[in-house]
């Protein structure tokens, strides 16, 4: 299956673009997707934290994802 | 009761305590935001926030209605962020509530903002004479 990834302040400066297609194994979960995006991009495995957000609930390592949801990598907020 | 908003408007701090105004409401306490003129010693030149609008709505709402289970006593609450380009003096965020007393008011604001730091999902780039960083984003 193919996730589409939306990406925000420094994770969409890191990869250089502020969405990304992975291509991902149905059942792929949360922590085998960011463990891939790490390889991939280094600096990502650099950030203080990095989660994943579906639908726009923080998402738990164990959770699955399918190309119906909607994914975002979360950088470390700062807002306020 | 509750009021959110993500805007890249300057933000109207009088108009946003309007609505928080309550008859059963003895107290209205209030978080104003703003951009601050320096970061770590360093002088800053201007700040961006960049917000994933559909969750930081999303979270905005949650946090406010987690308030409200906590102190059930809350008449209205709002929360209205920024976003884009703001420069120092600029009003970044304002949290307003009203409560029938003082010190569930303070207590609920003071939740407020903190919860939103921690969890909503916007991003804030500050920008120096000779450079920029992402706030938070390295250990």
């Amino acid at each position: 299956m193919n996730l589409k990834i939306a990406l925000f302040g420094i994770a969409r400066e890191i990869v250089g673009q502020s969405s990304l297609e992975v291509s991902a194994p149905e059942g792929q979960s949360v922590q085998a997707l960011l463990a891939g995006l790490r390889e991939q991009y280094p600096a990502l495995g650099r950030l203080s934290s990095l989660a994943v957000a579906v639908n726009n609930e923080y998402a738990e390592d164990g959770v699955t994802l399918s190309e119906r949801d909607e994914i975002a990598l979360i950088p470390p907020v700062s807002g306020g | 009761m509750i009021h959110i908003d993500l805007t890249d408007q300057p933000i109207d701090v009088a108009a946003a305590l309007r609505t928080v105004e309550d008859d059963g409401a003895g107290a209205i306490n209030t978080f104003i935001g703003a951009v601050r003129n320096k970061s770590t010693g360093r002088p800053v030149v201007r700040l961006e926030y960049e917000a994933y609008d559909s969750m930081a709505l999303h979270q905005l709402r949650k946090v406010a209605e987690q308030a409200v289970e906590q102190w059930p006593m809350l008449k209205k609450v709002t929360v209205i962020h920024r976003k884009g380009t703001l420069h120092i003096g600029d009003v970044a965020v304002v949290v307003a509530v009203s409560t029938p007393h003082r010190a569930e008011s303070f207590a609920a604001c003071h939740y407020i903002i903190d919860t939103l730091k921690q969890v909503v999902t916007i991003w804030k780039k500050e920008f120096y004479e000779d450079g920029d960083v992402w706030v938070a984003a390295h250990p």
